[in-house]
């Protein structure tokens, strides 16, 4: 059939509620996972991990495991094929994790020193739990606390360090002053489907189901680490049961890669929680010094942030907890800086707003220190301190929409009522008292390509590498495709998840849907202007790709984010240390909101997540061995259902006529400044300040009686 | 996981038998701590013996008025039980307290006695651990103790029970009776548990081969007027860090009974009866049961991360008590 493709002008889709288009098959079961996908003489491995925390292993018995049932192969450093992990990938050089089996150093617990091959899962897990490695094992050092000896500026030192004007002066010439130290422990992401690959060679290619958060990243990973042709690897990621920052290429996809080549079969590793703790990485524990000089009517004269954080000694990775303060507040002496630690543990990677969410705990915290003691209500201070200009960059922002968000958010939440006072509201054993916080995150864009088809029925199909990893992207895109060639949204299809598509960005950093949506419209732009010229649409369909790499250099500098105001009210009982957060309410200012649907369950996904920050989630590391205790998710606590209160999230129109997508991310703003104000809610119920994440009831218990030690739990 | 065999038991002398024949084998209550041990291959039985369809899913009145718990009761029908909810509520509220709703389905009585510590040594097979491991030393001593024992424990361990309703059951004087190949017996909760000592992986007094086949509850009219408070790091599906079931009966403004027991202080249950005894037959006030918890706590030792189970165990005395006189008031 032709059709002459005059669009009908239907636009609107976007900014309208829809469900997801593959929901039906993920509650049914029909969507398939990267562990599930179903193999002809599948093999499964089982990684082995290390159980000391430095040293190099010395043996690995493989003879009795290999005579074990089932048992195919035992790969370790003496034996597995070659990979180059000394490569710059697009978000920079791997961790050397990656790196598997390449050498027999080991440098933190929990690293991967075998793979056990077996012909089906339960074979090769019993071999791997039997399987004896002997070590040489070296002292380690995992102790993580301010300014200790080795804590550095990593390079490149202008990224690290920012300073304007001079801090001590201005602090001597303030009228208050804040001076205090904030911590966060190590936190860890799992989302509910592990990491998983099935790995075979088709044809002389290496075709990879993976769940991951960019395919076309893992595939160029890939490439590079067993040196093939980037044509000949093919990553396959349709449906992705949640990543935060943890899917990209990591130990499960190298083994199975490894043992389908040295096997000749299709092999699939899986990884378990406790293997995840070791091997996917974490938020690095972070502590901080944050310096806030005022003048008596709360104009900040002095801005000092010094946040540290501690990483392996394989990798350097910074949690750029700064950042936040270099976006959020000027003064006349304005002075940040990111340090590290190196020490025996496992490398840190990206974690749901990484920087912004422990930034945002220590900045907003001391906002509200500040607040108390100028005498100044929480939102009047952020409100006197809105600087005009980057406080660092000094470029123009492309909209700053905070006080709109904590206008908005002070109306619904009944800001006004509130009595300053700590400490005064009782309801039977609880405490009670509400506390605020501000957001941001960056709202990046990267290059990207995307193709968009015609077909002789009047229909669109959109091909692009993205991911979705649980956020309703492929939702998201089908209505801003919908709307860019201006037809209903069920005559288009989106395929995305396959590394074949092309470059595009990974879904991370809140760049995905904005990245992605880019292409998509430029193709589609294109798409329309062919179609224009009028004729018939072959059978195969007319196609027009994207690049927005040009566009996006194009991009005017400046200060693009996303700006957010969380509240919080909770419940605390001071003689038993629980703490309770009744409400939440977070209002946010992210361009235009794409679905509101799955749009507002992202921010109150953060939310949520920022709860477990506040008051849950520590994952706590023994001194004698260096590696976790207790690492699953009985023992790592983050909130329960009956943690989460009434939560609501909504935003404020946030248009920017100059950008030419309007969209911004909103995976990450959510978590950022959600602690903060529920620390902050805390100090209102109980008049004790916890600067010390999470506030658990010891903590809290031990503040309010003012006995004992500070019930720190660093073992 | 090891393969390990599978057997139904019909009747109680049958289960017995099997679990008898191998040295290996292990009853299969709920499965909701054994199968996760299993998983992480600190159990490694070879035969598991499934008792749930045991004819030991009852709750009778005694002929004295008390209540007689088959061992296989899941933790939901216990505390949805009328009799229970009537004569024991503290009991009703500590299971609820525990788990989540499909764990306590699935959970027996039987096994909620003899569930292991979660300290996360225990369950880590490459860290040192006494009650795992005879012999390999403590980690958790100069470890992560946070959620540690304060009363009872030794320098060879000093991991908690886990149970909320061993707490009520240690309040309640309740007596568990098995089965053995040479007969039935039983044990006063009190006797259950063994000190910790030097043996921390020897945790109970049952023979060996032994099958718990009920728990029963003498008469305690005081226990009708009961409480179990749990405090834990979430509001839900956590263990405690801190708990208490206690009764309290009040006349002419004098403490006539009181029952008092603590949970996640200690590798037991712990029955407070020094607390008890200085409570009874005193008034009825927070500075009494004050020092009735400092009478009790004057034997706690404190690691240096877990003091704060000292203040949060001595707040929870007082303020429970001084909820259940209050309600006795009324």
């Amino acid at each position: 059939m032709t059709t002459t493709t005059g669009p009908t002008r239907i636009t609107g889709a976007v900014g309208t509620a829809h469900t997801r288009v593959e929901g039906r098959d993920k509650v049914t079961g029909a969507a398939r996972y990267a562990g599930e996908i179903p193999f002809a003489d599948l093999a499964h491995g089982w990684l082995v991990v290390s159980t000391v925390a430095r040293g190099s292993v010395r043996s690995v018995e493989t003879a009795p495991v290999l005579a074990m049932p089932g048992v195919l192969t035992v790969l370790h450093h003496g034996n597995a094929p070659r990979v180059d992990a000394d490569y710059i990938g697009l978000l920079g050089q791997p961790d050397p994790i990656v790196g598997l089996f390449q050498s027999d150093r080991v440098p933190c617990a929990g690293w991967p020193v075998a793979l056990v091959v077996a012909e089906t899962s339960e074979q090769a897990r019993e071999a791997a739990e039997a399987l004896v490695v002997r070590y040489e094992t070296e002292p380690h050092d995992i102790e993580f606390t301010p300014d200790r000896p080795g804590t550095y500026t990593p390079e490149p030192r202008e990224t690290m360090e920012t300073d304007k004007g001079d801090l001590e002066r201005e602090l001597a010439a303030s009228a208050v002053v804040v001076d205090a130290r904030y911590s966060t422990p190590e936190e860890h992401h799992h989302p509910m489907e592990p990491h998983a690959a099935t790995v075979r060679w088709d044809g002389g290619r290496l075709e990879v189901h993976d769940s991951n958060q960019g395919s076309k990243w893992v595939a160029d990973e890939l490439a590079k680490l067993f040196s093939l042709d980037p044509a000949s690897v093919r990553v396959l990621s349709e449906h992705i049961g949640g990543g935060f920052g943890s899917k990209g290429v990591r130990p499960h996809q190298v083994a199975a890669a490894m043992a389908a080549t040295v096997l000749h079969r299709p092999v699939r590793v899986v990884l378990t929680r406790r293997q995840m703790f070791s091997l996917v990485g974490y938020r690095s524990p972070t502590t901080h010094r944050v310096r806030l000089g005022a003048d008596a009517d709360g104009r900040l004269r002095a801005f000092g942030h010094d946040a540290q954080n501690l990483t392996s000694t394989v990798k350097e990775f910074v949690e750029q907890s700064a950042g936040f303060g270099r976006v959020m507040y000027d003064a006349d002496a304005h002075r940040t800086a990111n340090r590290l630690v190196r020490l025996d543990v496992p490398t840190p990677t990206w974690m749901r707003a990484p920087g912004e969410a422990p930034g945002s705990f220590a900045v907003e915290s001391a906002l509200d220190e500040l607040a108390e003691r100028c005498g100044i209500d929480p939102i009047a201070l952020r409100a006197r301190n809105e600087p005009t200009a980057g406080p660092v960059s000094g470029l123009p922002f492309a909209g700053r929409n905070l006080l709109a968000c904590f206008e908005e958010g002070a109306r619904r939440f009944g800001w006004a009522e509130r009595d300053p006072r700590p400490g005064v509201r009782r309801e039977g054993r609880w405490l009670l008292g509400t506390g605020t916080a501000a957001a941001t995150f960056p709202a990046g864009a990267a290059p990207s390509t995307a193709a968009v088809t015609a077909q002789p029925d009047g229909t669109f199909t959109v091909r692009i590498t993205a991911s979705d990893i649980g956020t309703g992207a492929r939702t998201a895109l089908t209505l801003i495709a919908a709307d860019a060639l201006e037809v209903e949204p069920g005559r288009v299809q989106v395929r995305i998840g396959d590394s074949d598509f092309g470059h595009a960005m990974v879904a991370g950093g809140s760049t995905g849907t904005r990245s992605w949506a880019w292409a998509i419209m430029a193709a589609a732009a294109d798409l329309r202007e062919q179609l224009a010229l009028g004729g018939d649409i072959p059978p195969e369909g007319v196609t027009a790709r994207s690049d927005t790499s040009a566009a996006i250099a194009a991009l005017p500098e400046k200060e693009r984010h996303s700006y957010g105001a969380q509240f919080a009210e909770v419940a605390v009982d001071t003689t038993s240390g629980e703490v309770r957060v009744r409400r939440m309410l977070g209002i946010f200012a992210a361009g235009r909101i794409v679905n509101p649907l799955t749009a507002r369950g992202q921010f109150i996904g953060g939310m949520t997540w920022g709860i477990s920050m506040a008051l849950h989630e520590e994952a706590v590391r023994d001194r004698a061995s260096g590696a976790h205790v207790g690492p699953d998710l009985a023992g790592y606590h983050f909130a329960a259902h009956a943690d989460v209160p009434r939560i609501e999230a909504d935003w404020v129109d946030d248009p920017d006529v100059d950008d030419p997508v309007g969209i911004k991310g909103i995976g990450e703003i959510g978590i950022v400044g959600a602690a903060a104000a529920v620390a902050n809610a805390v100090w209102h119920a109980t008049g004790v300040r916890h600067r010390d994440l999470p506030i658990r009831p010891d903590r809290v218990l031990l503040a309010g009686t003012g006995a004992g030690p500070d019930g720190s739990r660093r073992a | 996981m090891r393969e390990f065999g599978y057997r139904r038991a019909v009747d109680v002398p049958g289960a017995v038998a099997l679990l008898g024949a191998d040295p290996e084998a292990r009853f299969l209550g709920g499965g909701t701590n054994l199968v996760d041990l299993m998983k992480s291959g600190v159990e490694r039985p070879a035969l598991l013996v499934d008792v749930r369809e045991l004819p030991l899913d009852r709750i009778e009145v005694t002929q004295d008025g008390g209540l007689r718990i088959g061992a296989t009761v899941t933790n939901s029908d216990l505390a949805a039980h009328p009799e229970v909810r009537r004569r024991y509520p503290a009991l009703a509220q500590a299971v609820l307290a525990g788990a989540s709703g499909q764990l306590r389905n699935m959970a027996t009585v039987g096994g909620n006695l003899l569930q292991r510590t979660r300290c996360g040594y225990f369950t880590d097979l490459a860290a040192p651990c006494n009650k795992r491991a005879p012999g390999s030393g403590c980690s958790a001593v100069e470890g992560e103790h946070h959620n540690h024992a304060i009363l009872g424990a030794s320098a060879h361990c000093v991991a908690v029970h886990p149970s909320d309703m061993g707490v009520a059951l240690a309040a309640f004087d309740a007596v568990v009776s098995y089965e053995t190949a040479d007969g039935p017996g039983e044990l006063p909760l009190d006797a259950f548990y063994l000190p910790v000592g030097d043996t921390p992986h020897r945790e109970t007094a049952l023979p060996p081969g032994a099958l718990i086949t009920a728990v029963t509850l003498p008469p305690a009219p005081v226990a009708a007027l009961s409480r179990y408070r749990k405090v834990r790091e979430r509001a839900s599906y956590a263990f405690a860090i801190g708990s208490i079931a206690a009764a309290l009966d009040v006349r002419d403004g004098v403490v006539h009974e009181v029952r008092l027991a603590f949970g996640a202080v200690a590798s037991r249950p712990w029955r407070a009866r020094t607390a008890e005894r200085a409570l009874t037959g005193g008034p009825v006030s927070a500075d009494a049961f004050a020092a009735a918890a400092d009478a009790e706590l004057a034997a706690a030792e404190a690691l240096p991360h877990n003091g704060y189970k000292v203040t949060l165990t001595r707040n929870l005395v007082v303020a429970v008590l001084t909820d259940l006189a209050e309600e006795a008031a009324r």
